[in-house]
Formats: C-alpha cells, structure tokens, sequence
C-alpha cells in the first residue's frame, strides 16, 4: 500500500475533487511511516528467537579444563560449543623442532586474523608449553588426527608430530599451523581461553575481553 | 511489468478482486470481522510456523518445549503469546462475522454456498484449534483430547474400534500427540487457507451483502449515467451490470475503514497478550500448566471458552449418542440457515420485530451455553443447559415457521445511510 | 460501537479460579518488582523446598539475572548441588523412591503458581495444623489429607486448630475457628505471613518469568497502536469526506 497507488486511485471519477490534496498526502504518509515502524516492530521476535536460545549459550558456556595431570607429550580432549579442544603438552624437544621447518608452512606467524592476539608467534599459545587448539581442519571442518612418534614424518619428511586431517589430506605442525600445498587455508583455530590458575585453564574467555 | 503482466495477472487479479471491487458504502463495522479473520489466520500460521521452530512434538519433550519457548528462546514468549491469544481472537471475531450474516441475512439467496464455505471454514477451524490444544501436553490437552475423542465411541457398531484408531494406541499417547501436530500444523491450515480462498471467489462473484441488504447491481442498461456509480469499478463488473452509485471501491475506501477496525482489535489483542494471556483462566487454561498425567483427572474438565457452548449441549442431553448427535445437529442446523430460513428480506432492519427478537435471544442462548458449558457442573444447571438447548433449536423452528408469510417493511431501493 | 462492546463483555465472563477445595483463600499481594522480597522467597524456596520439589525448567543463570543476584553469591549462597549456573533448579531425588515416600512424587514447582493461582499457595502454607493420625502429623485445611510434611515448620511451629463451643439448638457443639500457633517457630505469625507472602512471590515469578518484560514492553506497544489508531483514523475520514 505504497502513498503511489493511493494517489493514483484517488477519488478518480468522483464529482466533488476534494479540495485540499495536502492533508491527504501527509497522512497518508505519516500512516505509512508509524505502520512501517509497526511492521518492523512485529518483525523483532521472530528475528530474535533464531538466536542462540539460553539452553544453547548454556550448552556452549565456557568450560574449565584441569591441565595438571596432563603428561609432557600428551594431548588432551574437551568439549566446548559441542567442537573438540585439543589441549597438548608439548616437551621442550618439542617446541625447539617448530623453527625447523617454518618454510613448509604456508604462515609461519599466523599473520591472518582468525585467533587471539597471543597466538600471533610461532607456538601460538600463552604459555609455550600448553597448546590449546580448537580440533577442527579449516578446510571443511572434519577432526584431523593427532600423530606422533615418528607417525607424521609419513606425510611430511622430518617432522616426527603433526596433525593429519584424514578427510582431505591437510597436514599441520604441533602449533596448529597449516603446511603448503594442502587443501586447508589457514591455521587451525586457537579459541579464546585464560588461566584461572597455574593447572587451570578456562576455554571460552580472553583475559580482558568480555 | 508488461512482461510478467502478459503472462501472470497480478494487476488485473489485484484491481478486479481488492482495488476496484464494488463495495456498498454502508457496510458498518460488523463488516470488519472478514477482514479481521484474514489477519488472524496470518498471524496463526506466521506464529505457527516459527512455534514448530522450537516445539518438540513427542509425548516426553511437548511441555518442557513450551516452556523451553516461554523462557529460554529470545522473545518465545511474544510468539507463543500471539499465537494463544490469536486462537482465542479467531474465534472471538468468526463468531461475530457469523451473527453479522445472521443479522443482515447474509447466508440467503445468492449467497447459500458462500455461507456453506464458511461453515465449512468453523468447522476446519475448530478441528485445527482443538489439535493446538492438545500439543502443549498440559492436563487439559491430554483430558481434553480424552473427552473429545471418546465423543466417537458414542458411534454404535465401530466406535470403540475408531477410538483406538484415531488415538493410535490404547490411550490417548505420544503417537495420537504426533499426529495431531502433523493434522495441525500443515494438513488443516492448508485446507482452511484453500476454503478461505473458495470464500472470498464465491463472495465476489455474488457480491458483498450490506445492512440494508439491497441489491447494488442492477440489470444492465437499466440506469442512467447519473444513478451509476463515478467510482473506477473494475470493467468485470460493469459489463456484467449497472452499479448504482451506493457503493465505494474495496480500496482505498473499505480497506481504511477496516484498518481503523483493525486498529481498535490490535489495541484490544495486545493487551491481552501483554497484560493478561491467560485471560482468567479462559484463553490459557489453569490446569495445563500441568503436565499431562494420564492417571490424575483435574477436578473440573472443560473445553476452551470457543467450544463450552457444544459441550453444554453435549451435557444436557441425558443420552451418550444422543448427546453426541444434538452437539453435531447444533453445527448442522447453522449450515442450512440459508433453507430454514425462507423469508425473501435479507436484513433484520426491515424484518417483523419477531425475528429481531428470535436473533437477540438465540445469541443470548449462546452465550449462556458457553458459560454453561464452561464452568463446574451443578445441579440447576442440568435443567437449565436442557432448555437452554431447546431454545438453540427452537430458534431455528421458530424461523423456519414464521419466515414463510413473514410480514415485512419494503425494503428501499437504494441504501439509506 | 457500543453494541460490539456489549458483546464482547458477555463473550468474557469474569474470571474464576477452577482450583480445588473450597476453602476461602487469603488474598496473596505480592510484588513482582520487589527484588528484596523475590530474592528472599528463592532462598527460602532453595532451603526449603528444593530438598523434595524441583523447578526443572526455570534456570539459576535467569532466576539470578531476574531477581539482582550476582552470579558468584548466587551459586555459592542458592545453590547446593554440583550444578553449573546455567542449569535447571532440579534436586536428585529419585521420583520412584519419592513417590513411595509421600504416596506420590512431589510435583514440580516451577508452574505451580499458574497451576493454583498465588492466593492459595498463600493460604495453602499458612494452614498447616497439627493431625496425628496424618503419616507426618499434620493436615491442612485447603488441602484435605495432604502428603507432604509441614516443610516450613521449623519457621512456624505447628499450629493446632483452635475450636470454640457454642450452644446451637440447646447442645453444645464444637466449632473451628481458625488456627493457633503452638509457638515453637522462630518467627511471629506477622514475620511467617510475610516469609510465605516472599515464597509466592518468587512462584509467581517463575511461574512466568517474562511478565514484567512483557508489561513493560506492552505499554509502549498501547502507546504506539493508540498513535496508529488516531492516524489510521483521520486517514480514513480524509477518504470518507468526498463519499455522500
């Protein structure tokens, strides 16, 4: 019922032509305007109900992981959002080989913005020694697979541990950053997450950040 | 434009059915209950439809997932609510657009089918709402559906076998719950929408009554130019007819008139929805916001307020087929209104005082057998509900008899007002 | 007009409770927008009632943010299982054993003030009286032969029925005339009245926990429909005015 059509049909024909056309156009558009803002209005709950409900911001609450007992090369598995977190315990060996064969990375520093400030570096995690990842390939979203022991060195020479992604063949290093010439874009996800404590760590929340 | 015009009609469909449609301009506003319906059922099936978003249509999820909307799903109280209210002001505004007919004899020649369509439309109606009701799995749901469909063991011969068969089970179960959420939330609303459809085709072919009901067609070349109409009419009428210069066009006209009607219904809607939902224990029963129990009665069980007036003819019939037939007989006897009824003067404003009494009392009537129906039994009310249910009936006795030779005022050739 | 209305207020006939008992109820006025008192009513809930009733579909995340708790007191003041705050207020009482207990599982509460209406909650828990023969030694005069044992006694004591006698027809005959603290609560009949008055309250919120969103909300919308209204209004006057 757009103002156009009320003035094309109005009162064609009729004997007395009403004499002041403006009052008419104002309320007619001021009518449009208060019923478009009604409609808009309307709108509003059925926009809003496809958000999040409570019971899923509940399901995907931030949940605290206990890394206390988690042994040196050991890598560990939570829930959060219903997507697995790896949290790995990397040996210092460990972290000294990631430098080796930064040239087969496609972004060594993590440069494209997709994860917390803290992982902009090469072990990508606040403390070196606990790599908290989200285990999800950034290609299509299967699980790679955790391999170590020599296990990796398969698919990428004189790497001893990586992640694998069986579905189409990705392959990343112990950072969680993506090698070349693999289907997968970018490095694999690091979620927000904090220390509460020194054997505590709480995926979900940044320091600082609501 | 041209090119989907050529081979889809928007435009031409548009003016000849809502823009240059003729309309008498004395249509009161008993006339904005048709419309008001429309929007109802829009609403009905928006809210619906965003409802089954969330619901959860088995018998151990169904009220947690009503509740799971109330509270948990972002504005799911706002949906739910207008989809409550809404059932409750579908059949507020079906029941005044029925005695509006009744009043302005609109169910009489020609318009014996648009009137069948519609109690068609009533009865799809309360199937749909009675299966609504059943789905929030509340006490009243579960005892409510108990009642309703024990109605057809009342059928000699195969009415305990069809029982189980409607039900799915030995009881009223999670399986007669899921097929009444299929029946309600696709297979009845696609039957109403396709009567409302034959509804409005069927008034618009006769054209719309008035309170005066006098004709505003007239036999073609019997007018001159000063008596047709100076309004834009669609060419679809005019060549079928002369129209008498008593009408307006549907729009603007006729659609301002109803948004104003509109207008006034929402302010009324809105606060129910946002004030007072369960309207007393009337629009949202007490009683279901317990959960289904198949092994604990409530103390009183009754339907909602849009059925009370049936099942107060179903409880004074001291009979079970009995009752069951006088309930169906009630909705049947409103069908053929347009034969019982054999007067020649549509509307009650030019009819015998007889008549005009016959209606007031007949709505009184139903309205007492609603509340009848809808509050707890008591002995008085035995009798009461069985004269009240001879007066339903005799209403129609009555019209069939004085109808024949009913003396009449003339009834004007033009609209008055 | 006029005749609409008229026709209307008939299709709605005043409200009536359809709750059992025929017992007179005590009005209920509670105040859904006194924090204080809902804050009060849901530790007494939790202290009281949680041990047997669940609300199993109100959460303590919303009842917090609802009634001004901050999530910290809350979780460590209000709740006492191992729940996270964003659970359901549930207890872990198996319904089986419940219901061998008190003859049937004590039902949930989260509703229960749409089920029964405040005003007989209200009257409900301030009618204990002391019935030996009853399985836990009280009975009460709106619900006749309950099963459940005077959860707030230790805030009221038991009273007893007190009886007056009176000479009707020339013999005496013993009449109830109310109830009559036997004094070993902790609290006055005042201070008991109002405890209970806070426990309703706190039902009745999450008996619908949108109801002062939705009253809030709804009066902007009555403002906007009556601005609608009077536009809609002159609009169609404007149009009407070259008809006749």
């Amino acid at each position: 019922m757009s103002n156009v059509s009320l003035d094309a049909h109005d009162s064609s024909g009729t004997e007395n032509q009403p004499k002041d056309n403006s009052r008419r156009r104002f309320l007619t558009v001021a009518t449009s305007v208060v019923g478009g803002v009604g409609v808009v209005g309307a709108a509003v709950p059925f926009i809003g109900s496809w958000n999040p409900s409570v019971k899923a911001k509940a399901a995907g609450a931030d949940v605290e992981a206990d890394i206390s007992k988690i042994e040196p090369g050991q890598l560990i598995r939570v829930i959060w959002r219903s997507k697995p977190v790896w949290i790995a315990r990397r040996t210092p060996e460990l972290l000294a080989s990631l430098a080796d064969d930064e040239d087969k990375l496609k972004d060594p520093n993590s440069e494209e913005a997709q994860q917390p400030e803290f992982a902009k570096n090469r072990y990508r995690s606040l403390k070196e020694e606990f790599l908290v990842l989200v285990g999800i390939c950034t290609h299509l979203g299967c699980s790679p697979q955790h391999l170590k022991d020599g296990a990796f060195a398969e698919y990428v020479e004189g790497v001893q541990e990586g992640f694998f992604c069986p579905c189409h063949g990705s392959k990343f290093d112990m950072a969680g950053r993506v090698f070349q010439n693999v289907p997968a874009p970018l490095n694999l996800v690091v979620p927000p997450y904090m220390y509460l404590d020194d054997n505590t760590i709480l995926i979900g929340s940044e320091e600082g950040a609501a | 434009m041209d090119w989907i015009e050529y081979r889809l009609p928007i435009m031409r469909v548009a003016n000849q059915h809502a823009i240059q449609y003729p309309a008498p301009r004395n249509m009161n506003f008993w006339y904005m209950f048709g419309f008001l319906a429309t929007i109802v059922l829009v609403n009905q099936i928006v809210t619906g439809i965003w409802l089954t978003m969330s619901y959860n249509p088995t018998a151990e999820g169904a009220f947690a997932s009503v509740e799971y909307i109330m509270r948990d799903v972002d504005y799911g109280w706002i949906l739910r609510y207008m989809h409550s209210t809404g059932a409750s002001a579908f059949f507020i505004v079906v029941y005044l657009h029925m005695f509006r007919g009744m009043i302005y004899g609109s169910y009489q020649k020609p318009r014996e089918l648009l009137w069948l369509f519609g109690m068609f439309i009533y009865l799809a109606l309360m199937a749909e709402a009675f299966m609504g009701y059943v789905l929030p799995w509340g006490q009243m749901s579960y005892w409510g559906a108990q009642v309703i469909v024990s109605l057809f063991s009342a059928i000699p011969v195969i009415g305990p076998d069809l029982v189980i068969w409607i039900q799915g089970d030995y009881v009223i179960s999670g399986a007669t719950l899921n097929r009444f959420f299929a029946l309600h939330v696709i297979a009845l609303p696609l039957v109403i929408v396709i009567l409302v459809f034959l509804h409005i085709v069927a008034l618009h072919e006769v054209g719309s009554n008035n309170p005066d009901g006098t004709d505003v067609k007239r036999k073609k070349g019997s007018l001159s130019e000063e008596e047709k109409t100076k309004f834009k009419i669609h060419e679809y009428y005019t060549n079928k007819y002369d129209i008498v210069d008593d009408i307006v066009p549907f729009f603007p006209h006729i659609v301002l008139k109803d948004l104003v009607g509109f207008a006034f219904f929402l302010l009324a809607f809105c606060y129910v929805m946002f004030f007072n939902p369960e309207m007393g224990g009337y629009f949202l029963e007490h009683p279901n916001f317990e959960i289904a129990n198949p092994l604990k009665t409530p103390p009183h069980i009754f339907p909602v307020w849009y059925f009370t007036p049936f099942y107060a003819i179903l409880k004074a019939v001291p009979d079970k087929l009995g009752g069951v037939i006088a309930m169906f007989a009630a909705i049947i006897a409103l069908a053929l209104l347009p034969w019982i009824d054999r007067g020649k003067v549509k509307s009650w404003r030019y009819r015998c005082g007889l008549h005009k009494w016959n209606l007031l009392v007949f709505a009184a009537v139903f309205v007492f057998l609603g509340y009848l129906g809808g509050t707890p039994q008591e002995n008085w009310k035995i009798t009461a509900s069985q004269i009240a249910t001879i007066m339903y009936f005799g209403f129609f006795g009555l019209l069939f008899i004085y109808s024949k030779n009913e003396k009449c005022k003339p009834v004007p050739a033009r609209i008055t007002e | 007009m006029r005749k609409l209305l008229v026709l209307l207020s008939l299709l709605m006939p005043v409200s009536v409770f359809a709750a059992g008992g025929n017992a007179h109820l005590d009005k209920a006025d509670y105040d859904l927008t006194d924090k204080a008192s809902l804050q009060n009513g849901a530790k007494l809930f939790m202290n009281y009632c949680l041990g047997c009733h669940q609300m199993q579909y109100q959460r303590y995340q919303r009842t917090f943010a609802d009634l001004d708790i901050p999530v910290d007191l809350g979780s460590e003041y209000l709740m006492f299982t191992q729940e996270k705050p964003g659970e359901h207020i549930t207890n872990a009482m198996p319904a089986e054993s419940a219901a061998k207990w008190f003859g049937a599982p004590p039902p949930d509460l989260t509703l229960v003030a749409r089920v029964r209406g405040a005003d007989w909650i209200y009257t409900y828990l301030r009618s204990f009286y002391k019935d030996d023969s009853r399985p836990f030694g009280v009975n009460n005069l709106v619900f006749p032969e309950v099963g459940m044992p005077h959860a707030l006694q230790e805030l009221q004591g038991i009273p007893t029925k007190a009886t007056e006698e009176h000479m009707v027809d020339g013999e005496m005959v013993e009449r109830h005339v109310g109830l009559k603290s036997d004094g070993t609560g902790v609290m006055s009949t005042e201070e008991y009245d109002a405890a209970v008055l806070d426990l309703v309250n706190y039902m009745v919120y999450t008996g619908e926990p949108s109801r002062l969103q939705s009253e809030s909300i709804g009066r902007y919308v009555m403002l906007f429909l009556l601005v609608l209204l009077v536009l809609v209004y002159l609009l169609k006057k404007e149009y009407w005015r070259d008809v006749h």
